[in-house]
């Protein structure tokens, strides 16, 4: 065991904080316009799609690299690298293992300069966990592809200019994993239609899209016809060992330990009541070992072996804290905590009001508990799949 | 950056595995657990040949010379099987003899020890319950050169084994004015008691000392030299027991999983089901993480870290807090079955329950870690 950096490690972990020294001014002084130079600036740098190899344009940057990046930054609280989220996430990583010369050169540029957004037609309103059953058909038609059917959760789709669709191509396929295929769609092709879906929290950032008789052209399809479940699958097994993710957990509880010292209960502050410190102390201890369980996962990596199912018990960890630890700001509150997140009185600008109803993105988007759970029954346990 | 353990302690972990598969199956844990003094003295001698029990002593003193990073691998094989030995409560009174002792106290006991010719234990709790140096009320009373202890302490781990005991008594009413002393078996003035514990593998009993003599041959170090000594083998004895704690927890996962794939209720194995899954997913992210937490207080405890307390806590407050319900969910998953005595779960549902105040529980745990948190 070894926790230290090697030489070259540590310069490039200098590297990035004198870059952030120079370039990462406090929240309340960043221009208007900030986020678009800071992209300009990252993508300078490699530092968008650093993971990916130099030949698309990646930074190439080795997996201790990425985590010295990933952690720097988050540290820091800097804005993420580039801010075409989907297109970093897995569009292009499908891209460059199943596109065309000809689809790498016309998308993943743009992805990397943050040009244009990518939304994910994924799930639908029959088919969310059990994605593979999905029914919105794709037919050929001489040159071109014709959709019909609905997307549904489908995130940023009322903005994003392109998507990354899953159709059904053969509708009595053997084994349902097959006989789906992955198509692009502009989002502004005929017949496409986006109705926002408002969450609980009051916000709509997702949407319902619907496919009336639109036509792809086959040049668009991303791998063979009736690949299209590899092509996701791989995309989204790129699993990360996820120790960022500690930094973001970690201000939040400390912006938490703050509120209860502010926050009066029975006439005392919050934090003196036993049961709030033990609720508090408990998270932290969470949150450290999901820190720890990446720092494992990590080694693995670091040690030449694939991530799997080991990383849905993060999964597991950080649905249980997005859940407790907006649940706890709400009881440290008070009466407070019956405040929506509008409301002049709600603590620290209602930070904690959205947090205890937007979890759902976090909990839910990534496939849910309950589905973390089987794959790690089914695939580290070895108990008999469903 | 390598947070995982090497190839050779690896390596260990197969050859403990492998001994204990063929030397102490589930079979022989029960016999061995069932006698007096729950121990196999021809077992325990061979794991001291193969340099086990002396694992971490020094070499110069007939030990193995490894750290307690490698420790933690040898004790999660033993918490797997439930193996009944007294190698915590060894280790823990040899680091304090090598922590406290002089060098001719070292060269006394150290060599028995790591060649398993002498078992030792630590005792320091009382009726406080107080796993601290608060909790240190036995009180050494001068006589000339010597010091006589009145008293007794409680629950102190592997009384009906061990030969040495490691008693902690104190010199005075300073917090820190606290001695260590090494008492053999058979002083006249020590009376050894053991009871029964809830977990037949885990023997616990009660020291009474009526005007026991320690004198300075007894004593590691000075009157009232102790404390920081005391603090170490608090922190070192949560950290061990954990580490046992989570290779238990991952011996009552992987019997349950054994079950539940070979158990066929309504026509389906009984681990197709989701509830049947899920919890054990549920006990196997906690195995995981109890792992985790427990491996980063090991290196920082043996580097010295400056978070190695509170590293310890953490792990111990999870360990505490979580597994114990492996053990409860386990008999759960077998049915009826669970609730009989020749099913193994059961032995592993008692470990919980050993293991849950063994060094403090949870709420000793988060109070330590409150302090260090939220200290104004």
């Amino acid at each position: 065991m070894d926790f230290q950096l090697n030489p070259e490690e540590e310069a490039f972990r200098d590297e990035v904080r004198a870059f952030l020294d120079d370039h990462l001014p406090p929240p309340d002084q960043r221009p208007a316009d900030f986020k678009a130079q800071w992209d300009a600036k990252v993508r300078a740098r490699g530092w968008v799609g650093f993971s990916w190899p130099q030949e698309v344009g990646g930074g190439g940057g080795s997996i201790m690299q990425q985590v010295i990046l990933k952690d720097e930054m988050a540290q820091r609280r800097a804005p993420s690298l580039g801010s075409c989220f989907m297109g970093l996430a897995w569009v292009g990583p499908s891209l460059i293992e199943y596109g065309t010369p000809e689809q790498k050169a016309r998308f993943i540029p743009d992805i990397l300069d943050s040009k244009l957004q990518w939304c994910t037609g994924y799930s639908e309103p029959d088919s969310g966990s059990d994605l593979a059953s999905l029914q919105c058909k794709a037919e050929r038609d001489g040159s071109e592809y014709v959709v019909d059917g609905q997307k549904i959760w489908t995130s940023i789709a009322m903005w994003a200019k392109w998507m990354i669709l899953l159709v059904r191509t053969d509708p009595r396929p053997a084994v349902k994993h097959e006989g789906i295929t992955c198509l692009l769609v502009p989002m502004d092709t005929p017949g496409i239609t986006v109705r926002p879906i408002e969450n609980m929290s009051g916000a709509a950032m997702f949407a319902e899209v619907f496919f009336d008789e639109v036509r792809v052209p086959i040049e668009n399809r991303l791998g063979e016809e009736g690949q299209g479940w590899q092509v996701t699958v791989s995309a989204l097994a790129h699993e990360r060992s996820g120790i960022a993710e500690f930094h973001g957990l970690m201000h939040n509880l400390e912006k938490l330990e703050g509120l209860a010292r502010r926050c009066l209960r029975n006439g005392r502050p919050a934090l003196e009541d036993a049961s709030i410190r033990r609720r508090l102390l408990r998270a932290r201890i969470r949150i450290e070992a999901m820190r720890l369980n990446g720092m494992r996962y990590l080694t693995q990596q670091l040690r030449g072996d694939k991530l799997g199912a080991e990383t849905s018990i993060n999964k597991l960890h950080r649905a249980n804290l997005e859940i407790e630890l907006g649940e706890l700001a709400l009881e440290i509150e008070g009466g407070l905590g019956a405040l929506g997140a509008d409301a002049e009185a709600a603590p620290d600008g209602g930070r904690w009001q959205k947090m205890a109803l937007n979890w759902p993105e976090v909990v839910i988007g990534g496939g849910t508990p309950n589905i973390q759970r089987n794959i790690i029954a089914e695939r580290i346990l070895g108990l008999p799949k469903d | 950056m390598d947070f995982g353990f090497s190839d050779e302690q690896e390596l260990l972990r197969a050859e403990v595995r492998k001994f204990l598969d063929q030397n102490a199956p589930m079979e022989e844990v029960r016999k061995i657990a069932a006698g007096e003094p729950g121990l196999e003295r021809a077992l325990w001698g061979r794991m001291a040949e193969l340099g086990w029990v002396g694992l971490a002593i020094p070499e110069a003193y007939g030990g193995t010379g490894l750290d307690f990073v490698t420790a933690i691998v040898l004790l999660e094989e033993t918490g797997r099987t439930l193996f009944p030995s007294p190698l915590i409560s060894t280790m823990l009174a040899a680091r304090a003899i090598e922590l406290a002792g002089s060098e001719a106290q070292r060269e006394r006991w150290l060599p028995e020890l790591a060649a398993g010719t002498k078992i030792g234990s630590f005792a320091y709790l009382e009726e406080s319950d107080l796993h601290a140096l608060d909790g240190v009320a036995l009180r050494g009373e001068p006589d000339g050169e010597a010091t006589r202890l009145t008293g007794a302490k409680q629950l102190v781990p592997d009384t009906a084994s061990a030969d040495l005991f490691v008693v902690a008594y104190r010199s005075g009413d300073a917090r820190d004015a606290v001695s260590l002393a090494v008492l053999e078996r058979g002083a006249a003035g020590l009376e050894v008691e053991t009871f029964p514990g809830i977990d037949a593998t885990k023997r616990l009993g009660r020291l009474r000392f009526d005007g026991l003599r320690v004198d300075a041959e007894a004593r590691l170090g000075g009157e009232g030299s102790a404390a920081a000594h005391v603090e170490q083998l608090l922190d070192l004895g949560a950290l061990l027991v954990s580490a046992e704690a989570v290779g238990s927890a991952e011996g009552a996962v992987q019997l349950t999983v054994d079950f539940a794939r070979q158990r066929v209720q309504f026509g389906s194995p009984i681990g197709r089901y989701q509830g049947v899954k899920h919890p054990l997913a549920e006990a196997h992210v906690d195995v995981e993480s109890a792992k985790s937490l427990v491996y980063y207080a090991a290196w920082a405890l043996q580097e010295g870290e400056p978070d190695a307390s509170v590293a310890v806590s953490r792990a111990k407050a999870y360990a505490s807090e979580c597994l114990p319900r492996i053990g409860i969910e386990g008999v759960q998953l077998h049915g009826g079955v669970g609730y009989t005595a020749e099913y193994d779960i059961q032995l592993y549902l008692k470990r919980g329950k050993w293991l849950r105040p063994a060094f403090g529980d949870a709420e000793h745990h988060y109070a330590r870690l409150a302090a260090a948190a939220f200290a104004e």
